[in-house]
């Protein structure tokens, strides 16, 4: 990562816990994660917490949705990272790595259902060109999504927005194909937090 | 039986805003509300921030690197990139609940 603090900055006790982690899973903490250890008072405490909440809290979004949603930002915004992560994620939360894979090369024919279809692409026109109007929700109202289900679905959207961002001005490490997938097993095991 | 509520994610948000534009930082307030709002004017901040904000695939080494050069420190640094990051995401975030409430009164 860069700058060269978020490497070696860190405390005893988040040096221990990347080495334990080291050992156990044979794997380096990716980078998002390890970034939520550096100075977590500042930005990473209250960042995890929201990010759980958003991406595992009570929700009428499926846990698998959500992740789709995430990977939708984050493609969207061409972060190969959180691509790569949420990608994963969506895949084994949903059982369906096709439909997945359609999503993110075509929206508008991938196999889904129209309410989530309608609001990734809000969610995409949100991310590519900074804000959305009424007529976007009123587009979503006429589909049966609910205020509450755009509310949480922009909660997910502020989540991945802030992390694309960070991961390309830090400049996390890519991951192989098997990184991704042990770490959005852990993802859907102990969530964000 | 009685359910706790679900945390409101709305005032989750307002408080990690609050937290790294006004808590307590290695770089000023000032400048942390600055890039938040991605208003800074000062060189080469100004291009760092502004690319965090709307360009983050084109960040590079050398815009941490002329930052470190004007003096500002690897703390820092952490701090305004960070700033921006949530800042843009929040402009966005409220303009879409903006747009979400003004359909409100609508059948």
């Amino acid at each position: 990562m860069r700058p060269e603090i978020l490497n070696n900055g860190y405390g005893f006790g988040a040096k221990a816990l990347f080495a334990i982690v080291r050992i156990v899973s044979r794997r380096s903490l990716p980078d998002a994660a390890k970034l939520t250890f550096y100075r977590p008072d500042f930005y990473g405490s209250p960042a995890k917490e929201f990010t759980h909440q958003a991406m595992r809290g009570p929700s009428a979004w499926s846990v698998g949705e959500r992740e789709l949603m995430a990977a939708y930002v984050s493609k969207q915004n061409e972060s190969p990272f959180c691509v790569g992560a949420h990608t994963s994620t969506a895949a084994q939360a949903l059982g369906d790595e096709p439909m997945v894979a359609g999503v993110l090369s075509d929206l508008d024919t991938a196999p889904i259902a129209e309410p989530l279809r309608a609001t990734l692409r809000m969610l995409g026109k949100l991310t590519r060109e900074h804000t959305v109007d009424a007529d976007d929700m009123r587009e979503l109202r006429s589909q049966g999504v609910t205020r509450a289900q755009i509310e949480d679905a922009l909660a997910v959207c502020f989540a991945f927005n802030v992390t694309n961002r960070l991961a390309d001005a830090f400049d996390f490490s890519m991951l192989t194909p098997a990184g991704f997938d042990s770490g959005a097993a852990v993802l859907l095991k102990r969530g964000y937090h | 039986m009685t359910s706790t509520p679900a945390p409101d994610k709305h005032g989750m948000l307002e408080a990690l805003t609050a937290r790294v534009v006004d808590g307590e930082g290695r770089a000023s307030r000032t400048a942390r509300r600055a890039a938040f709002d991605n208003t800074e004017t000062t060189e080469p901040s100004r291009t760092l921030i502004g690319k965090v904000a709307r360009h983050p695939t084109t960040v590079a080494d050398h815009d941490i690197t002329a930052a470190r050069d004007a003096g500002l420190s690897e703390d820092q640094i952490f701090e305004l990139v960070v700033c921006a990051a949530v800042g843009q995401s929040a402009r966005q975030y409220q303009a879409a609940l903006s747009a979400l409430s003004a359909t409100d009164d609508e059948g």
